[in-house]
Parts: C-alpha cells; structure tokens; sequence
C-alpha cells in the first residue's frame, strides 16, 4: 500500500481530534493507577468491589464511604489523589463533551442552531469544570 | 465532501457494516449514555453535599443500585476498550487491516474481566452485603 504524506493545518477540529486520542488513553491510564493503588492500600481487608470499582473512576475520598476504611487520612485523601481528581475530571470532561458535540453536530450539519448549541456545550463544560475543581479542592 | 448524506432510518438499517459498524454505534451510544448518567450523578452528588435534597439522594440511590452499577460497568468498559482500540489501531495506521481481530481481542479482554464484575456484584447484591 502506498502512503502520501499530509501536511495537516491545525484547525480546531484537528486538535479535538488529537486531544480525543491522548484524553483517553491517558484516561486508562490514570483508571489504572487508581485501580492498582486501590488494591495496594487495602483491597484484601478493607475495600469491596464497588467502593474498588468507584475508586477507579474517580478517586475521591466520598466514594469510600461505604467501606469499612479505619482512617481515610491515612493514603486515600491528599493533595496527590485532588491532582489525580483534578486531572480525570478534565480529561472526562473535556472529552465527553467534545464527543458529544462531534455526535450532535454529524446530526444537525451546518445548520443556524450550530453556534447555539457550540456555546451551550461550552458553558455546560464550564460549569462542570467549575463545580468539579469546587468539589474536589473545597468539600 | 461529495458523499451522500441524507441517508434515511430504514435504509440505514440495511447497511451490513459488521462487527466495526456496531463497535462504532455502541461507542456513540456509550459516550452519550456516559454524558447523561455520569453527569447527573456528578451533579446530583454535588447537591447532595451542598444542600441535602432528597432529589439528588433518590436519583444517587438509583445510581448506585446493584442493576445500575453492572449498566455503567459495562458502559464504561466497553467505551474504554473500543477507544483504545480506535487510538491504537490510529496511532499505528498499518495495523488497520487487522481492525476485525483486533475487535475479537476486544471482547476477549472484555467478557472474563466484565463477567468477574458481574459475578461478585450479583453475588454480594443476593447475599445482602452491599
């Protein structure tokens, strides 16, 4: 097979599409490394399989409620797991709703709602951002 | 683009695309389903801090049921999965000829860890501990 060289210009959607690839893998990876720390500060004794499964998704000290942990100060709530709370949820975020808007436009096409509904992702993607750093740094 | 958009419901159904047809409807149906379950569950855990409504507790205790878990496992497994199968198979474009291997490989690395999931939630969900 033979291949052509393209010089891509870097336009929006080329960027989008760049960060979707990176977004994600680095997604799995972070789900991992929670997932592994998880098992390393105490599946065997303190930690069932939902409160494991939660911690994967999202490592925040409310999603460890439900077990039996003696001391959340003790590995599972510090500035190491906001930085990881921090980064997951602007990975998701960023991710979900620039998919979302990928999905929504192949539908509406170049319609005059398009600028409407950009702004209106973008706000829902501010807010989320918002509300998520509030959660993770200030509660 | 010269291609042919308006492609009816009913005869969109007759396309025969296979295995990566279907990976790509379930990615896009995944992804959406992620936005709306997830997102609400973020904002209902937030109200549920913030101001204690009894609105935001019922919809956090649907999402926590047993049946809603295994449906969000499986969301975000499959999602996961297929995606980095998409960015693999993107970053190394020469691979693209192996994409229906690549899909099987797929679910051979999705069914034993989705079905351990599935087998110790129904597990402790009938012996009663969480």
């Amino acid at each position: 097979m033979s291949s052509r060289t393209v010089q891509p210009g870097l336009s929006f959607e080329y960027v989008m599409w760049i960060f979707t690839r990176i977004s994600g893998l680095s997604l799995i990876l972070l789900a991992l490394v929670g997932a592994i720390s998880a098992f390393a500060l105490g599946a065997r004794t303190q930690v069932d399989l939902p409160t494991l499964i939660r911690w994967t998704f999202f490592p925040n000290p409310n999603h460890i409620v439900n077990s039996e942990i003696p001391d959340i100060a003790l590995g599972w709530a510090n500035a190491f797991w906001q930085v990881m709370q921090i980064l997951i949820v602007f990975f998701g975020v960023t991710h979900g709703f620039n998919g979302f808007r990928v999905v929504i436009e192949d539908y509406i096409g170049q319609s005059i709602a398009k600028p409407f509904i950009r702004g209106l992702i973008f706000l829902f993607w501010m807010f989320s951002l918002v509300v998520a750093v509030y959660v993770v740094l200030f509660s | 683009m010269g291609l042919k958009r308006r492609v009816g419901f009913f005869a969109g159904l007759k396309y025969r695309g296979g295995g990566p047809m279907w990976a790509w409807i379930f990615h896009r149906v995944t992804g959406i389903a992620m936005i709306l379950f997830v997102g609400t569950h973020i904002f209902a855990s937030f109200f549920m801090q913030q101001t204690g409504s009894d609105f935001a507790t019922t919809i956090n205790i649907i999402y926590e049921s047993w049946i809603f878990q295994i449906v969000v496992v499986f969301i975000v497994m499959f999602h996961g999965l297929n995606g980095m199968r998409i960015a693999i198979l993107d970053i190394w474009p020469k691979f693209q000829v192996f994409q229906r291997e690549a899909l099987w490989l797929q679910w051979l690395i999705f069914i034993p860890i989705f079905g351990l999931t599935v087998f110790i939630i129904v597990q402790r969900a009938i012996s009663g501990s969480s």
